[in-house]
């Protein structure tokens, strides 16, 4: 496990390495000039003051050496410091609950929707199993944001159940809905995979001995089927993690929640390279470690699975 | 001649890449498959020749608008109503399929290229060609694609169905190179391959006569699913502003401008959602259906 673990990470690096240094080649490629930008179209900024504001950002470097820079900074935990003035360490402080909660509460729903449904789907074949086909083959195949957009149109403005934006109503009122649809964005594949993951289950030896020794149907499908079908499934459920982090760009984006995907979101038309950057490696980051996890909980579940 | 003709007549070849008299049939018994094949071609030609569809309730020119007809509900021979600048909207919605459909075509085009280079390569030649491509792959799948997507987009100052295209290409190519990775693995193990290297092929001869034709199905089968998703993400990020922008006629460029009006125009965005949708979902249940008939895991 040790020397596993080990090289797993070591692995990780160059792929940090590499994914940071492409949104910072992204980032500082961009047209037009971050000064200028942070002053505001068509206000005059003295060239003293330019100069400064450059030096301070190291945006008279070259970008190599920038580059070099942030790593620097990166080692001792600074992410560097927003051109607005605030420390983009801050940034992600303030902003890393909303989508933490976001992201878990899509995570939940996926969860436990995609597993019921699959398992529903599976022993009961028939009507439920069309019906549960066709779900996620809609859910498929609708994008997102008209998801989006329908639910705050029905549930928000004619029903007035829930609100359509902003975090005001706390959690989990104000996460409902954008959880809701993120978590649409995975919940197909989950339902899916447990549903054939179940009815394989289901025709396993194991299973007819259990059957035969006079066990009910209940206790046979929980202890014998589903804890055995699920192996597959935690694995996709830890990866969508990562997927569903990414997506809150667009959630967020859409329910104007003030979380990490905001951030960036509203940070790119202002040329605010350090919190693009910053924001970009930290998702990163989330996403190789659960990635990491999710392989480490495999084994565990799975005896069969030897990790070296 | 005689030996190479003998070893592509091997029975060795692993996934069926050519539609057999079995995968055929397998998808004719599929309800499915005939709406989707019908909804996909309808949307091709929709995108191929929009003029013979917009004209079909009278107005058929998404040029032709009229600002005193602004945002107005359907009424007759306008069946969508009006969008806000006063264009007919089923016309518009019409014409909105072909860069739909262009940046979808042009998308999966670039990510097969790439695959199938990158795949052979590192699954035929192993080694370090693999090690590089894999940890590049590894790059991107250690991504956030839409952050990714959204920073380049906002760098670039020409957005058209092709730069959109090339950004898509660039975030989507590795599942697809990884399939295709896989199976040349596989037909490169193979012992017709051995064969032709036996008897002195060259290695590009290898690869283009025996293994590209025998691995290249896995990957050909998922163009149905790419499309859909392609369509998916590209009017995704037109919707957020970074994709195509308004000279162009666009599904997402619609939705983006249907959002502001969204309570007292719902119209606006019904049915250029509509038809994305139905359209994404003709090309899902397509490429979903191929894969059920082709993949031999899924049998």
């Amino acid at each position: 496990m040790g020397p596993y673990v080990l090289r797993r990470v070591l692995m990780a690096i160059p792929v940090l390495l590499g994914t940071t240094f492409v949104i910072y080649l992204a980032v500082y490629a961009l047209p037009g000039d971050p000064i200028q930008a942070l002053a505001g179209p068509n206000q005059v900024i003295s060239p003293s003051v330019a100069q400064a504001l450059r030096e301070r950002f190291h945006l008279d470097q070259p970008l190599v050496v920038q580059y070099g820079l942030y790593l620097r900074g990166l080692l001792g935990g600074d992410l560097g410091t927003s051109f607005t003035g605030r420390p983009v360490t801050e940034i992600i402080a303030a902003s890393w609950p909303v989508t933490a909660q976001l992201g878990g509460t899509a995570w939940i729903i996926m969860a436990v929707a995609g597993v019921a449904l699959g398992v529903v789907a599976a022993v009961r074949r028939g009507a439920a199993d069309a019906a549960v086909l066709f779900g996620t083959t809609l859910a498929l195949g609708v994008p997102f944001f008209v998801v989006a957009y329908v639910t705050q149109i029905v549930f928000g403005v004619q029903l007035g159940w829930l609100p359509v934006s902003g975090v005001e109503a706390g959690w989990p009122l104000a996460y409902i809905l954008p959880g809701l649809v993120l978590a649409l964005s995975g919940l197909p594949q989950v339902a899916r995979l447990t549903r054939t993951s179940v009815l394989d289950g289901l025709a396993a030896d194991h299973v007819e001995t259990a059957v035969a020794k006079g066990l009910t149907g209940t206790a046979v499908l929980f202890r014998h089927v589903v804890r055995n079908s699920l192996i597959p499934v935690v694995s996709l459920l830890g990866v969508s993690l990562g997927y569903l982090l990414g997506g809150t760009v667009l959630v967020e984006g859409i329910f104007n929640l003030p979380g990490l995907g905001y951030q960036i979101y509203t940070a790119i038309p202002q040329h605010d390279g350090p919190v693009v950057v910053g924001i970009g490696t930290m998702l990163v980051l989330v996403f190789l470690s659960v990635n990491l996890l999710v392989d480490l909980l495999y084994g565990v579940l799975d005896p069969r699975i030897r990790l070296g | 001649m005689a030996s190479s003709t003998l070893v592509s007549a091997s029975a060795e070849i692993p996934p069926t890449p050519l539609p057999g008299g079995g995968a055929w049939s397998r998808l004719r018994r599929r309800p499915g498959f005939l709406i989707a094949a019908f909804v996909a071609a309808l949307m091709s030609a929709m995108a191929a020749v929009p003029q013979a569809f917009a004209g079909w309730f009278g107005a058929g020119d998404p040029r032709a608008c009229d600002l005193v007809r602004s945002a107005q509900p359907p009424t007759a021979g306008h069946p969508f109503g009006f969008d806000v600048q006063g264009c007919d909207l089923y016309s518009t919605v019409v014409y909105g399929t072909r860069s739909s459909v262009v940046v979808a075509v042009l998308a999966t085009a670039g990510m097969l290229v790439i695959a199938v280079v990158l795949g052979s390569l590192a699954g035929y030649h192993r080694g370090w060609a693999d090690a590089v491509i894999g940890r590049v792959m590894d790059v991107f799948f250690g991504f956030p694609a839409l952050v990714g997507m959204i920073v380049i987009l906002q760098t670039l100052s020409v957005r058209n169905e092709v730069t959109v295209a090339a950004v898509l290409v660039l975030f989507g190519w590795p599942p697809l190179a990884r399939v295709m990775r896989g199976s040349v693995l596989a037909v490169a193990g193979s012992e017709y391959v051995a064969a032709a290297r036996g008897v002195g092929a060259r290695t590009g001869r290898v690869l283009l006569r025996h293994v590209l034709p025998n691995s290249f199905g896995p990957v050909a089968v998922l163009t149905g699913l790419n499309i859909g998703l392609v369509i998916s993400s590209e009017s995704a990020l037109t919707f957020l502003g970074v994709g195509l922008r308004t000279p162009a006629i666009s599904w997402g460029v619609q939705l983006n401008t249907a959002q502001q009006y969204f309570t007292t125009a719902p119209h606006l965005l019904i049915f250029p959602s509509l038809f994305l949708s139905v359209t994404v979902l003709g090309f899902v249940l397509l490429g979903d259906a191929l894969r059920d008939a082709f993949d031999p895991r899924t049998r």
